[in-house]
């Protein structure tokens, strides 16, 4: 059976394809449009899926979109009712929308995905799955358990916010949600607007931003916007929000509580905002902690699955594995609404259709996340031919040598193998690579490289072996979503002066024998690699351990600030020429930036609007 | 037609009839945009407003 999942029309568009429940190709479609979040149909992905499989539409049994349009236009509808007559500018702007478009989504889908192929039953095959359902089957079906009990978390979606199901077997069951207005994703947002960064893609600065920051704020957030209840279920205080009547998130009371009015753009970073950060992360981690606990005593169950937006916060992850209650957690690498493509066709295939799923056995059906385009080898060669580039074509272990010379020598390496990653962390198939041995190398590879803030972290990936050794991590993180402390054996004792920083400061110290991923309180985003998934990235980190003893390197997304990770051997040579990666390794073609012709030089750094 | 059968459907398993009258205007809105848009009954429309 071939089922197609898309996600689309809000943002991070996305296609993934199954067939009898294996996934064979999923990935979004601001990798090929080049529009970070790119929220239109995705026609590029499917396209991508469909060659992948090798299958045109018309051999398609279903297509499955992500959620459900009427339900959500009922959301709309109550909601701007309830609040009456505030919010009637929103409510005019997006009632044009919806009459205009939306509402008939169906249409506009048998319209797209007719430009793929003939078929007049289009109407027939289109199923729709409810939003949290779909993240909870991407987190449930894929896991590497038999059983589990299922928290998904997000912004919203029809009307859950918050969903507890239980997943055993083939069947996925929901026992409880939390619907809108009351939504943790929604109130971190508030902070991620309130503190100048952009809602649905600056969420990660904020948490990145928190450890510079002292929860100061935190009591005034859970005594006047947040009410939580002994089991995790929360209520917001909509006196404080504006996302229910107007088009921004907060409004003038949250401004008066915090101080003052959002900060706007690229102003300045203040301790406030670092604090206001460290405040809300708290107040997530609280919640996520105390829902998951009553989870784990409702269901008396050892694994828990996460998905959803929420599930992307590390920090709160890794909280939820030491000190939560469940003995096993998996989350779902695409874990925001990219992912709602391949869990909307899980779901259908097991839950929709009936189909047995197969028995766990230790190892998740994720193929590591590499389910995207790659590229053969001559079909590399000839690309780079046509970009005017010049390269050395060299066996694996000269490839590899020379990568890890360049790593040692403390330059930045591009490392672009095989299949590109599902979801928003690069995995070391799209990773700008380097020593993290180097206390230099943050504000190096974020001035120059990415072009971006100068407080944001990089995360490390360690060979699953050594993973305890560095870190104090006891399971496998394979997509980069658990964050974990440096094991103090690896800790630079602090003199008094750099315990004394303060904010951005911090950075100024070296705390541990990798300080290029050792963020201010010592954690660490991690990524544990293994040589079953990628075995090109485990033995590269493996000659990087045998010629310097540490196995661990610093992994970045092959993009700059504002770009989606690169996804054609173009997109890696143009970001290559724009930026001050040194050497690129595409396939088994090594390049040198010392070698290239300098007219191909760009101006990268204003190539893409910022994030 | 297929729109008009599967929204009725949605409302009679949401059991949610009240919010058929606000659907309705909406909807006559809505075709009344888009049926003026680039029309040469435009301005005539426009002064009922």
């Amino acid at each position: 059976m071939l089922l197609l999942g898309i996600s689309a029309y809000y943002h991070d568009s996305a296609c993934a394809l199954i067939m009898d429940g294996e996934i064979i190709a999923a990935a979004q479609e601001e990798r090929f449009t080049r529009i970070k979040h790119d929220p239109r149909f995705p026609h590029y992905a499917l396209e991508y899926c469909l060659s992948t499989a090798g299958v045109s539409l018309a051999e398609l049994d279903h297509i499955v979109f992500y959620d459900k349009p009427f339900l959500k236009f009922e959301r709309l509808l109550e909601t701007y009712i309830a609040f009456a007559p505030k919010g009637f500018k929103s409510f005019s702007t997006s009632m044009l929308l919806w009459l205009k478009d939306k509402l008939f989504l169906k249409n506009s889908l048998q319209n797209e995905l007719s430009l793929h192929g003939d078929r007049d039953d289009l109407a027939k095959i289109l199923l729709f799955s409810e939003h949290h359902m779909s993240h909870a089957a991407s987190a449930y079906y894929p896991s590497p358990y038999d059983e589990a009990a299922i928290l998904t978390m997000d912004g919203v979606g029809e009307w859950a916010t918050t969903s507890i199901a239980i997943g055993r077997g083939r069947e996925i069951e929901i026992l409880k949600e939390l619907n809108f207005p009351h939504s943790l994703g929604l109130l971190y947002s508030a902070f991620t607007y309130y503190t100048g960064f952009k809602v649905n893609s600056g969420e990660y600065k904020l948490m990145g931003l928190a450890p510079y920051g002292v929860p100061r704020y935190a009591q005034a957030i859970m005594e006047n916007l947040v009410d939580v209840k002994e089991d995790g279920s929360f209520r917001l205080n909509m006196d404080f929000f504006g996302f229910c009547t107007g088009l921004t998130m907060t409004d003038e009371r949250f401004a008066a509580l915090f101080g003052g009015p959002a900060r706007t753009g690229e102003e300045l970073l203040t301790s406030r905002h670092m604090d206001l950060a460290a405040s809300v992360q708290s107040v997530t981690e609280e919640i996520i902690l105390r829902i998951t606990r009553s989870i784990a005593t409702e269901t008396g169950l050892k694994n828990l699955c996460l998905a959803g937006g929420v599930a992307l916060n590390c920090v709160a992850n890794g909280r939820v594995l030491r000190e939560g209650s469940f003995k096993n957690i998996w989350i779902q690498p695409a874990a925001g609404d990219a992912g709602g493509a391949l869990g909307a066709a899980l779901a259908a295939y097991h839950l929709n259709f009936g189909n047995e799923r197969k028995p766990a056995d230790g190892r998740d059906r994720m193929k590591g996340a590499y389910l995207g385009p790659s590229y053969s080898q001559p079909e590399i060669e000839e690309r780079l031919r046509a970009l005017g580039a010049l390269f050395d074509t060299v066996d694996d272990e000269q490839l590899l040598q020379r990568c890890v010379d360049d790593l040692a020598a403390g330059k930045a390496v591009g490392f672009f193998q095989e299949r590109m990653e599902y979801g928003p962390r690069a995995l070391g198939a799209r990773s700008i690579l380097a020593d993290p041995r180097r206390a230099e190398m943050r504000s190096q590879l974020n001035l120059k490289v990415k072009f971006r803030e100068s407080f944001r972290p990089f995360a490390p990936a360690v060979l699953s072996e050594d993973a305890g050794n560095w870190f104090d991590l006891p399971v496998d993180s394979p997509y980069m979503l658990l964050c974990a402390e440096v094991i103090e054996g690896k800790r630079r004792t602090m003199i008094q002066n750099e315990e004394n920083l303060f904010g951005i400061d911090k950075l100024n110290a070296v705390r541990s024998e990798i300080p290029a991923v050792t963020h201010v309180d010592y954690s660490a985003r991690v990524q544990t690699v293994h040589r079953e998934t990628n075995p090109r990235f485990h033995a590269l980190i493996s000659l990087f351990k045998e010629k310097t003893g540490c196995p661990v390197l610093v992994n970045t997304s092959f993009n700059v600030r504002g770009e989606p990770i690169v996804c054609t051997p173009e997109d890696a040579f143009r970001c290559f020429m724009g930026t001050d990666i040194e050497s690129l390794a595409i396939g088994n073609c090594y390049l040198e930036k010392s070698r290239q012709n300098p007219s191909l030089r760009r101006d990268y750094r204003h190539a893409f609007e910022l994030d | 037609m297929e729109f008009i059968k599967e929204f009725t459907n949605f409302l009679m398993q949401r059991k949610k009839f009240w919010l058929l009258p606000i659907i309705v205007i909406l909807l006559l809105f809505g075709i009344l945009l888009i049926v003026t848009q680039n029309s040469v009954v435009a301005p005539f429309i426009y002064t009922l407003f």
